[in-house]
């Protein structure tokens, strides 16, 4: 393995991880603020990047069809939150659960019924799949641009969350929901803010991974969505920071140990889940995070 | 009160015996696919309806349960025949015992698993129980397509003797049913529904959450596991890719139209769903509606499931049963 190999990997992984960082995002997000697996949001980046096909299939300008796949993946959060998981809000959690998974299995079949479950080729323009030679190193352009935007959009997150007033209810919301409605805020609406940007988050990703693996899927959301959940438990659930991190480090687990131990390859899937494992038995509250089943009461 | 139940049971044994021996192939397959159906259904709502916690479960203990199953019924003459990847390894040849062992075996082997599961999750909250196990159904099958010393990778395994019928499948259910209703009014059961209803006071009251959670998992895992042996048999063919999500989603389908923690509701479930799927298979194939022809739409029915899922989580929660059981008629004077 010589330097440059090495270097490769890295960039790979960089890439890979920010990916699993987006996705992390959201359902860091909308556990924080409901305590909810939201088993759909896998999903919902997967309609984002069909949203992303049709249109730029049907001749949208890529940039357009971006921004279109963005609102359709905000949408369908929305709609999501408004006709399965609000009328249950007071309802026992497993009812909440259960539907989330009812829309995750509903939206992979509808997919499947309207698109058929052959993968598609994804096309996207030249600036973005092209590569650069440098010194040796194969660079494509996505690897530059997926983390640019990654970091970009933390720190818009994190702005968000830290410094605007709908940033000061959604924290306050993960503490304690009727106090809030108390104060006189509109928590439906904050929540919904909180899907419409984690849709829109997962959208991005799913664009991201259909340029990367240049095939789209009606279950590609699901082993995506799966791993972004073990990231995000890994920073910490309820951390945004913490999503990225746990993302980044999952990203490098998978590319760096299939480039060193090739015969691994195959159990490529399976470390997302072994760090769930581990993270579960030795540090439950992740790398971030606090214990938000104690900050409820 | 006594004869009631030992004449329904008589019923039941009949009408097992009368549909194994008089009616024709087609029925007898519907009617197996029902009892193994229910046996996983019943199993799998020990651990969501009556424990509360939300699982995924089921396709990875089925699988473990039809590898195992399967391994132990294979002679080891097919085996090597079979095995074209890699050879077997001695201990797969070694595996032999005839069908009744080997489906206990199933359901040891998918409980020992659950229990090691369960240390990492109930730890915590059961929140990670649902993602925890519907990772572990993944799981399962990349193990299985990456031993093919052990499971003949993605080829799966064929010729499986078909030992199981009616006689098998019907009297597990029965068994099944009759353990399930048994711990539900048991203390553990009744552990179980604290657990569920609120697991501070539960805990408060001297229950060991950990254990009663570990424990209705683990026996869900077993019953899994033996109707994963049964399902191995009755299809005399298994390779990974069989055991994917689609079969816990149909399990937790019956669980809830059934009612989840309702036993009885269960049984009728697994017959609602599984007589439905058959009845609804018009809807993946040709239509023509009113000289238009659809065209094939494989999975359309997979939509009316989970939209139905999703209707009855909004509007009947309870599904048909509630958490009742038939025999609670026969509890009111108590």
């Amino acid at each position: 393995m010589d330097i440059l190999t090495f270097m490769q990997q890295m960039i790979n992984g960089i890439s890979l991880g920010s990916m699993y960082a987006l996705i992390a995002i959201g359902y860091t997000l909308v556990y924080g603020v409901l305590r909810l697996i939201n088993f759909a949001h896998g999903d919902i980046m997967m309609v984002g990047a069909f949203a992303a096909y049709v249109a730029h299939a049907s001749g949208v300008p890529f940039e357009l069809s971006v921004v279109l796949a963005i609102i359709v993946a905000m949408i369908t959060g929305i709609l999501t939150d408004k006709i399965a998981y609000k009328p249950l809000r007071d309802a026992p959690k497993i009812s909440l659960l259960i539907t989330a998974i009812g829309i995750s299995f509903f939206l992979e079949n509808l997919f499947n019924v309207l698109f058929g479950g052959i993968p598609r080729a994804f096309s996207a323009p030249d600036y973005l799949t092209r590569s650069i030679h440098f010194e040796g190193i194969i660079i494509p352009m996505t690897v530059i641009i997926i983390p640019t935007v990654t970091l970009v959009l933390l720190f818009v997150m994190l702005w968000i969350l830290n410094k605007t007033k709908y940033g000061m209810a959604i924290r306050s919301l993960a503490f304690d929901i009727p106090t809030v409605k108390l104060m006189g805020i509109n928590a439906d609406f904050i929540i919904m803010l909180v899907f419409a940007m984690g849709s829109a988050l997962a959208a991005i990703g799913g664009i991201f991974y259909a340029i990367s693996y240049p095939s789209i899927d009606p279950l590609m959301g699901v082993i995506v969505g799966l791993k972004a959940f073990a990231a995000a438990v890994l920073g910490g659930i309820g951390s945004v920071a913490g999503a990225v991190i746990g993302g980044f480090i999952l990203g490098f687990t998978e590319i760096v140990v299939v480039a060193f131990m090739p015969e691994l390859g195959g159990y490529k899937d399976a470390f997302a889940f072994i760090f769930l494992i581990l993270v579960l038995l030795f540090k439950p509250t992740g790398i971030m995070g606090q214990d938000l089943e104690r900050s409820r009461f | 009160m006594k004869l009631i139940k030992l004449s329904i049971l008589a019923i039941i044994l009949l009408f097992i015996w009368f549909a194994q021996s008089h009616f024709d192939a087609y029925a007898v397959s519907i009617l197996n696919n029902i009892a193994i159906f229910a046996i996983l259904a019943l199993s799998y709502n020990l651990i969501n309806g009556v424990a509360g916690q939300f699982s995924l479960e089921p396709n990875g203990f089925v699988a473990i349960g039809a590898y195992v199953a399967a391994l132990f019924t294979l002679p080891a003459a097919t085996k090597i025949d079979m095995y074209v990847l890699q050879d077997p390894s001695p201990l797969v040849l070694a595996m032999h015992t005839s069908f009744l062992p080997a489906l206990l075996l199933s359901g040891v082997v998918a409980a020992v698993i659950a229990f090691m599961l369960s240390i990492p999750v109930f730890r915590v909250r059961g929140d990670y129980l649902a993602i925890v196990t519907l990772g572990f159904g993944f799981i399962i099958r990349i193990f299985a397509m990456n031993q093919p010393a052990m499971t003949n990778g993605a080829l799966g395994l064929n010729d499986i003797p078909d030992t199981e019928n009616l006689y098998w499948s019907g009297f597990i259910m029965v068994v099944t049913f009759v353990i399930m209703l048994n711990i539900i009014y048991s203390k553990y059961g009744r552990a179980m529904k604290a657990v569920r209803d609120d697991e501070d006071a539960a805990t408060a009251m001297g229950i060991n959450t950990f254990w009663i959670k570990t424990y209705a998992f683990m026996t869900s895992a077993f019953f899994e596991g033996v109707g994963g042996g049964l399902m191995a048999s009755m299809l005399t063919t298994i390779a990974p890719d069989q055991f994917t999500f689609l079969l816990t989603f149909q399990l937790l389908i019956i669980i809830v139209l059934g009612g989840l923690g309702s036993m009885s509701g269960t049984i009728v479930g697994a017959i609602l769903v599984m007589g439905g799927t058959e009845w609804l298979r018009f809807l993946d194939q040709n239509m023509d509606i009113f000289g238009y022809n659809t065209g094939a739409h494989p999975g359309l029915r997979m939509v009316v499931f989970s939209m139905l899922l999703i209707v009855m989580m909004l509007f009947a929660r309870k599904g048909i049963f509630g958490n009742k059981e038939l025999t609670d008629i026969f509890r009111r004077g108590k």
